[in-house]
């Protein structure tokens, strides 16, 4: 006998996370194959509001209060621990994100539930549901079978088409009304991107610049194809820890999420944290040197090559 | 401060990794193990906190193959003490560790006082049943916070400020007291570099603390059924040819998405 | 007559003589004391071996001025000086003796009929030379000629010294009398000359300028130590103990401690690298042939030394030659008066030590310092991911090593693993010709023109590491020696009879850094593939069918041609394949680097530089009319010029060709 499936709802400063809807989807799917209910939870004092959207679920829970924006891993476990023991949920799916990390592993170490991490599928086979993650940075899945069916699941951004969480309709809201203990871990303040520089997520064509590039001195040839296209350069994580473009260049899990019409990527080997920011993307073409470089399970169109081999020419061919 | 890294050994992703005979773990003959990307981090900030407001700094690694060189490098970058705990972790996994490392503190005499701060990388790419840090804060009961891109420490030197990154640059301020399990997601800077002159001759003098724990008894919540490389570039049409043909091809895409005119 | 027997104010002369000398030779004793005692205190450095070609190497450089002639109206004019110099200096030495101890038996040097000839010659040829070099120190002065006050009062002292010595010599003509024609033209010729002065005149004029002249000479020889012109005394020091056969290894023999960490401070420079700064004219002929320099990028070889110099006098002085000196009050020298930027800039493309009059080694001294920071950390992060990569890897690409023989796949050979199987070539293929993308076609080519001739080679598949040359020259001593001993623990595996490298840079350490055979076989059995090529073109084995009809020019890589003299080989196989060479301006020694070299490739080059090196090198070969092909011997090159075409808009104009490409053309 499978219990319900409860989904921790992620939304930052008042937007609701993309990751929220496509935990939606799924759990939607997978509530009605186990013929089970499939609640939500917000945390936040826009808690009821933000509920209000949630139409996938059959019921949401809002616990209205500020102090719960930015949910501390400990007090959040702690309501959902007691949640899990009042409703007796099987599945609790949560965000692989930034913003929600440490939230699963306390909740598995204080409730009975086990843990998946990176998990980039869930189906119902046989009555009994399987996942699949990915390790070593995409390189490899693994089907995962849980101890007694059920877990707290951790989904990889960007595994589910989120639109098939969206919905008009207005779920039933449950207010909680539970007194939180107190955190040690004081929210402070936020620190807004710095301003002035490019605003990548409001570009049509991005050329995107990864390890591939070698050196701060390539960045100007893709510079170049960026201005002749008319868009601007944006970057993987190693490229922006390596100081070669500032952080608001940077497309990925603590980067931005881009949906351009165009994707260009150079040199980029296409790990999860990046291209679950540009998988969206309109059309995707992508240059490496590796033709088992993840980035070609996402580009719709690969040149496996080298990219001082293809740009140069390319470039010249776009001025005349 | 009394400053604690835990360094955690994961497959080198460089390498080709292949699947063992049995389907469901990584074929170890070919397998290389390096240190994790964000445990690097989590030293040099050790490195840096030490270096701003005094203290120590000791480095625990669970053993795995080309860990000593790790742990070695370590000192030479700046560290007082490295401690390897010797055994086979192969199959270990996070709740596992964790318990492994919280022994460290009860096994030992190096006590969790109340300025502990024990950082780990936010995460490894083999974080199967999640990050270690959070599960060793429930062990530990102290506070926990991860994804952490800066530290600083208050006047009483009784509390840390941290910089949390979010998404889309965002990034956020919290303060919490110590001692603190904390999991590192960069540096203020890029790790520092060591000659590789000064890790040897400090392989030479220097000596790893060995710490035996006994093997904490946890059944494996989940198992892996069956592990395999998932089919890359199955979704990409790749294009072919000489430079010249590929740019035409480009253009013509261009072209049909209306980038480009004409 | 005799100048010391004269009263000047009272006082005997030779007691106002001796007051003078005394003076003076403490002044010069002084100084050169506390110079020697901060060469003491320096690291060892075994600088006495091959006496031989020691001697030989002054004779050339010193006496022979063989450097200086690079540079012809000065060069020849210095050399006239240096010779009068010499002239002038010996007499003098002699003339003092005799001034200080007038009952020796011998008499002044200008009693001596064939001095007196040659010292007019010299006073007119020293003259004229002096007047050459300032004409050309005012209206045509070279780039990067250092004006200082020095030289003028160097060259009036000499000036000085020449003219007391040709009026002393015309007053002396006149006073001694010249009674009828004397065999000596030099007397016949100054008798006439001063004909217009009076006897009674003359020989006061005599004495007043044999003292003018002492006192000039002495005032000289006191002021010598403390200005640039301390290389007169420096620079035969210098010569003699300069490397004399192996410029191109960055070994210090006789080291007794560790020299991974380089130097940061002068009493951790070795001693041969100090005399350097003490020998330097300042001349600027090593930042005339600079391509850092001559790029923009913020470097010039002579204030590297000048700068050592001035960090001597600083720190060293004041310490008094005592090691431990309180370094606090002292601008230290890396970061206060040499710059990182400075020290990175360098290509380690030899063009300063090749032309140093006095054999200054500057690209030691430069790694030396680049140890220093590379001990600190304080690197560029491009180039600190490099090394991490290739402590890891064993190559600067950050790819696994174990597909370091991937390359090969492409062949429909199977190339013999020189470790399991004896060979007769083994052959070090190195990183760009193994990983990099643009450079594989003609690794493969390569193969397949050995394959084709039969040749018996293997390779060493994943246990070839990086050689190390440039990671070396980057100041990473330790992570050298660990790829050393990694190679040498591969080729030891191995049997073969001679080493073959792609990469100059790889021949260069393998040749003179790695002891292969024992030390005395060191240099026995390496070739570079261009030499390989010329070999068996020559003893028939490779078959050429078809003549290349191209019109080339040919860079001569620093590390196959200054750093190893091979410069024939190549365009023998040129010229053996068929095509025409035309020679660029900047060819064979003064061939003009890529840029890539020292770790350069690795680093980022500075915003705002003029015109990289490469760049200038495609504009060279680019302005030869009807050459269609730049061709190298070095896979660096073909990346950095391939780049360099790009990036000044010459595409098409020139194609970048490797020799192998051309032999294979000629074969296949």
């Amino acid at each position: 006998m499978h219990g319900p499936i409860l989904i921790l709802v992620e939304h930052l400063k008042g937007e609701i996370a993309d990751i929220t809807y496509e935990m939606l989807g799924i759990g939607r799917k997978l509530a009605d194959d186990l013929k089970v209910p499939l609640h939500s939870i917000v945390f936040g004092k826009d808690g009821e509001s933000i509920a209000s959207h949630l139409g996938s679920a059959d019921l949401v829970f809002a616990l209205n209060n500020p102090q719960m924006d930015i949910p501390s891993p400990d007090v959040a476990s702690n309501i959902l621990k007691s949640l899990i023991e009042q409703k007796a949920y099987s599945l609790v799916l949560i965000g692989g994100t930034n913003v929600s990390t440490g939230i699963g592993p306390k909740l598995s170490f204080r409730s009975s539930l086990p843990f998946i991490n990176f998990c980039k599928n869930i189906f119902v086979k046989d009555g009994i549901v399987c996942f699949t993650s990915q390790l070593f940075g995409g390189k490899i899945l693994s089907d995962i079978s849980v101890r007694g069916n059920g877990g707290i699941i951790s989904i990889y951004p960007g595994s589910f088409p989120s639109s098939a969480g969206k919905s008009d309709k207005k779920p039933p809201i449950e207010i909680l009304d539970i007194p939180l203990e107190e955190t040690k871990v004081v929210f402070k303040q936020y620190i807004e991107p710095e301003a002035g520089d490019v605003d990548i997520t409001k570009q049509d064509v991005l050329v995107s610049v990864g390890r591939g590039i070698s050196n701060a001195d390539n960045i100007a040839m893709a510079e170049e194809l960026a201005t002749i296209l008319g868009g601007a350069v944006c970057a993987s994580r190693p490229v922006i820890d390596q100081g070669w473009l500032p952080l608001s260049r940077q497309v990925g899990k603590s980067g931005m999420t881009v949906k351009p019409k165009l994707y260009f990527s150079l040199g980029v080997s296409g790990a999860p944290e990046h291209t679950e920011g540009m998988k969206d993307s309109g059309l995707i073409l992508a240059i490496n040197t590796d033709p088992n470089a993840p980035i070609f399970s996402v580009a719709h169109y690969g040149i496996c090559a080298d990219l001082f081999d293809i740009i140069p020419p390319l470039t010249e061919k776009l001025k005349t | 401060m009394d400053i604690v890294v835990f360094l955690k050994m994961v497959p080198d992703v460089i390498e080709e990794l292949s699947i063992a005979d049995t389907g469901k773990s990584l074929d170890t003959q070919f397998l290389r193990m390096k240190l994790n990307d964000p445990d690097d981090y989590s030293l040099e900030e050790a490195l840096i906190l030490k270096e701003k407001y005094g203290g120590t700094v000791t480095v625990v690694a669970m053993e795995a193959s080309e860990v000593d060189e790790v742990l070695y490098t370590a000192l030479a970058k700046g560290a007082d003490r490295i401690v390897k705990i010797p055994g086979d972790w192969t199959n270990i996994q996070a709740p596992g560790i964790a318990k492994l490392l919280a022994s460290y503190f009860s096994s030992t005499n190096h006590q969790l006082g109340t300025d502990t701060l024990v950082l780990l990388g936010s995460q490894a790419i083999d974080d199967l049943e999640g990050e270690v840090a959070p599960y060793l804060s429930e062990i530990l009961g102290t506070p926990y916070i991860g994804v952490i891109t800066g530290i600083s420490l208050d006047a009483e030197k009784k509390k840390v400020n941290v910089i949390k990154e979010f998404a889309g640059g965002l990034r956020g301020e919290f303060e919490l007291p110590l001692p603190a399990v904390i999991g590192i997601q960069a540096a203020e800077k890029p790790p520092r570099y060591v000659p590789v002159a000064k890790v040897r001759s400090i392989m030479k003098t220097a000596k790893i603390d060995i710490v035996d724990i006994i093997p904490p008894d946890i059944a494996p919540a989940i198992s892996i059924e069956k592990m395999f490389i998932p089919e890359v570039g199955g979704k990409a049409k790749m294009l072919e040819g000489p430079p010249e043909q590929i740019s035409s091809q480009v253009i013509e895409l261009l072209k049909e998405i209306g980038i480009i005119r004409r | 007559m005799d100048p010391i027997q004269i009263k000047i104010l009272g006082i005997p002369g030779i007691i106002l003589f001796w007051v003078i000398t005394v003076i003076a030779f403490g002044l010069f004793v002084r100084r050169i004391i506390t110079l020697i005692k901060l060469l003491m205190c320096a690291k060892p450095e075994y600088r006495f071996d091959n006496l031989g070609k020691r001697i030989l190497s002054v004779f050339t450089f010193v006496l022979g001025q063989k450097r200086l002639l690079h540079e012809y109206v000065i060069g020849v004019a210095h050399f006239l000086i240096f010779w009068g110099f010499l002239l002038f200096a010996g007499t003098f030495g002699w003339n003092l003796l005799k001034w200080l101890f007038p009952f020796l038996p011998f008499p002044y040097a200008d009693d001596v009929g064939i001095l007196r000839i040659f010292f007019l010659l010299f006073s007119f040829l020293v003259i004229l030379s002096l007047l050459v070099a300032t004409i050309r120190r005012i209206f045509f002065p070279p780039a990067h000629l250092q004006k200082t006050a020095d030289a003028y009062i160097i060259i009036t002292l000499i000036s000085l010294v020449v003219l007391t010595t040709f009026f002393g010599l015309g007053f002396r003509a006149i006073a001694v009398g010249h009674e009828e024609a004397s065999l000596n033209p030099a007397d016949n010729f100054l008798f006439s000359v001063f004909s217009c002065v009076s006897e009674n005149s003359a020989s006061g004029l005599f004495l007043l300028m044999m003292w003018m002249h002492q006192i000039v000479v002495l005032g000289f020889l006191a002021y010598l130590p403390y200005s640039k012109h301390l290389h007169l005394l420096a620079s035969p020091f210098n010569v003699f103990f300069a490397n004399t056969d192996r410029v191109n290894s960055l070994d210090i023999k006789g080291s007794k401690e560790e020299t991974t960490s380089g130097a940061s401070r002068w009493d951790e420079f070795t001693w041969r690298q100090l005399l350097n700064s003490y020998a330097c004219a300042e001349c600027g002929r090593c930042d005339r042939v600079c391509p850092a320099l001559t790029s923009g990028f913020k470097l010039s070889p002579r204030e590297i030394i000048h700068h050592l110099k001035e960090h001597i006098l600083e720190a060293g002085f004041k310490s008094n030659g005592n090691k431990k000196p309180s370094d606090k009050v002292i601008r230290p020298l890396i970061g206060g008066i040499v710059s990182e930027k400075e020290l990175w800039a360098c290509t380690t493309c030899l063009s300063c030590m090749d032309r140093c009059p006095v054999l200054n080694e500057h690209i030691p001294l430069i790694v030396n310092m680049r140890r220093y920071l590379v001990s600190q950390g304080t690197i560029d992060n491009t180039l600190q991911d490099v090394l991490t990569k290739m402590g890891r890897y064993g190559n600067s690409m950050g790819q696994s090593d174990r597909m370091r023989a991937k390359w090969t796949q492409g062949l429909d050979f199977k190339i013999t693993d020189a470790r399991k199987e004896p060979v007769e070539y083994l052959w070090f293929v190195g990183d760009y010709a193994s990983y990099d993308s643009r450079i594989q076609d003609i690794t493969r080519r390569t193969a397949k023109i050995f394959e084709k001739v039969g040749l018996n080679f293997g390779i060493l598949y994943e246990g070839e590491k990086n050689s190390g040359n440039d990671i070396r020259r980057v100041g990473e001593e330790g992570l050298f020696d660990i790829l050393k001993e990694k190679n040498l623990q591969a080729i030891n595996q191995s049997k073969f009879q001679h080493i073959i490298t792609t990469d100059p840079h790889t021949y260069n350490t393998l040749r003179n850094e790695y002891i292969l055979n024992g030390e005395a076989k060191r240099n026995i059995g390496i070739m570079h593939y261009t030499e390989l090529f010329d070999q068996l073109i020559r003893n028939g084995r490779i078959k050429l069918n078809k003549k290349i009809n191209l019109t080339i020019t040919y860079h001569d890589p620093c590390y196959l041609g200054r750093y190893n003299g091979i410069y024939d080989a190549p365009r023998r196989v040129l010229e053996a394949i068929g095509t025409k060479l035309i020679e660029m301006p900047r060819n064979r020694a003064k061939s003009y680097c890529c840029g890539a070299g020292g770790g350069r490739i690795w680093m980022e080059d500075e915003p705002g530089i003029k015109e990289r090196p490469a760049e200038s090198r495609v504009r060279e070969a680019v302005s030869l009319a009807g050459v269609q092909a730049l061709v190298v011997a070095c896979p660096k090159d073909i990346v950095m010029f391939q780049d360099a075409l790009k990036t000044t808009g010459k595409e098409g104009k020139v194609g970048i060709k490797d020799i192998s490409d051309l032999v294979y053309e000629a074969i296949y």
